[in-house]
């Protein structure tokens, strides 16, 4: 499978998103240029963490005007996948590829923390490798990650199940004292309604090898191999430009 | 033309800077503040057009970049 992780100015966890996908993971994984539009054929893009264009205005709000956001959005449209980390789920959100918003944690402090995470959901390409309920642990490091949305979108999410991922604590309750930022119902990621873009606020690619932080992050990334190579969501052929 | 453009929080979305802020004039005796809410402000300056074609575009820049549906409210005020 191969990968393409997008370096805007000011991405910060590119290369770490590289290094699990290359050398943990052994994928094809190619380095994406903002002012690009070439996504040199992967099948998955992703978005890293970071503070792409300084977060001036607000967080994602200028990386979604890049060039290579409107191949990013015609791949999605057509089914590819698309995954974003932090910022990059702060882009998505931006991008209008998956509903709501990401704003300032309640406590208005950057928070960089191991958290618990509850797995909701297991049918999607991006979970399929966990067991839903199970409990993992994979770091969050963000200022702005209180997720919101009007309750009409939050009750389609709930609905739909496409909350992926909720905060917990130890015993897997979703508490206020187990959610770091505010985030609305715990959540810490989505999926679309389609399945193939999601958006988390942890940081799967620092939780991917045993001596530093665990390996809880690893079968996010397996999933989605395991989804491509299954077949079971392939992208509608690109459209010529001009057809 | 002279755009200003005033961005504030949605009514019902969470504003923790808001609320700090209100705690911190509280705190320094000013309990008659409530309802604090921190916003934007962004001044432009359009080239040509008319009042009227200004204020369409101004509107478009603030639905499709300066301010987010989803968390803000936004209204302008042009001046020539």
């Amino acid at each position: 499978m191969r990968w393409g992780v997008v370096t805007f100015p000011g991405s910060n966890d590119d290369h770490d998103a590289l290094y699990a996908l290359d050398h943990v993971l052994g994928q094809d994984a190619v380095s994406l240029w903002h002012k690009e539009r070439d996504l040199k054929g992967v099948d998955c893009v992703l978005l890293p963490g970071g503070f792409s264009y300084g977060d001036y205005l607000r967080c994602g709000a200028m990386a979604r005007f890049s060039p290579i956001m409107e191949s990013v959005v015609e791949l999605a449209r057509r089914g590819g996948f698309v995954w974003g980390v932090c910022n990059g789920f702060q882009v998505l959100c931006e991008a209008g590829l998956l509903p709501g918003a990401l704003i300032r944690n309640r406590s208005l402090q950057f928070i960089c923390t191991p958290v618990q995470l509850r797995v909701e959901e297991t049918e999607t390409p991006f979970t399929n490798q966990y067991t839903r309920g199970e409990i993992i642990s994979i770091p969050i490091k963000h200022g702005e990650g209180c997720y919101i949305a009007d309750p009409v979108t939050l009750e389609q999410l709930e609905e739909n199940r496409q909350v992926v991922l909720r905060y917990v604590d130890s015993s897997g309750r979703a508490t206020p004292e187990a959610n770091p930022n505010g985030a609305l119902n715990n959540i810490a990621g989505i999926v679309n309604a389609q399945r193939n873009v999601f958006g988390l606020m942890p940081h799967p690619e620092h939780a991917v090898e045993k001596l530093v932080g665990g390996e809880g992050g690893l079968r996010l990334f397996q999933s989605l191999i395991t989804a491509h190579a299954d077949g079971t969501h392939r992208p509608a052929a690109a459209v010529a430009p001009g057809h | 033309m002279r755009a200003r453009v005033f961005i504030t929080p949605k009514k019902g979305v969470l504003d923790p800077q808001g609320k700090a802020v209100e705690r911190s004039l509280h705190a320094l005796g000013f309990a008659e503040a409530h309802d604090v809410h921190l916003g934007k402000y962004i001044e432009l300056s359009i080239e040509g057009g008319d009042r009227a074609q200004a204020e369409r575009r101004t509107d478009e820049m603030c639905r499709r970049l300066l301010a987010n549906g989803v968390i803000e409210d936004y209204r302008f005020e042009l001046q020539d």
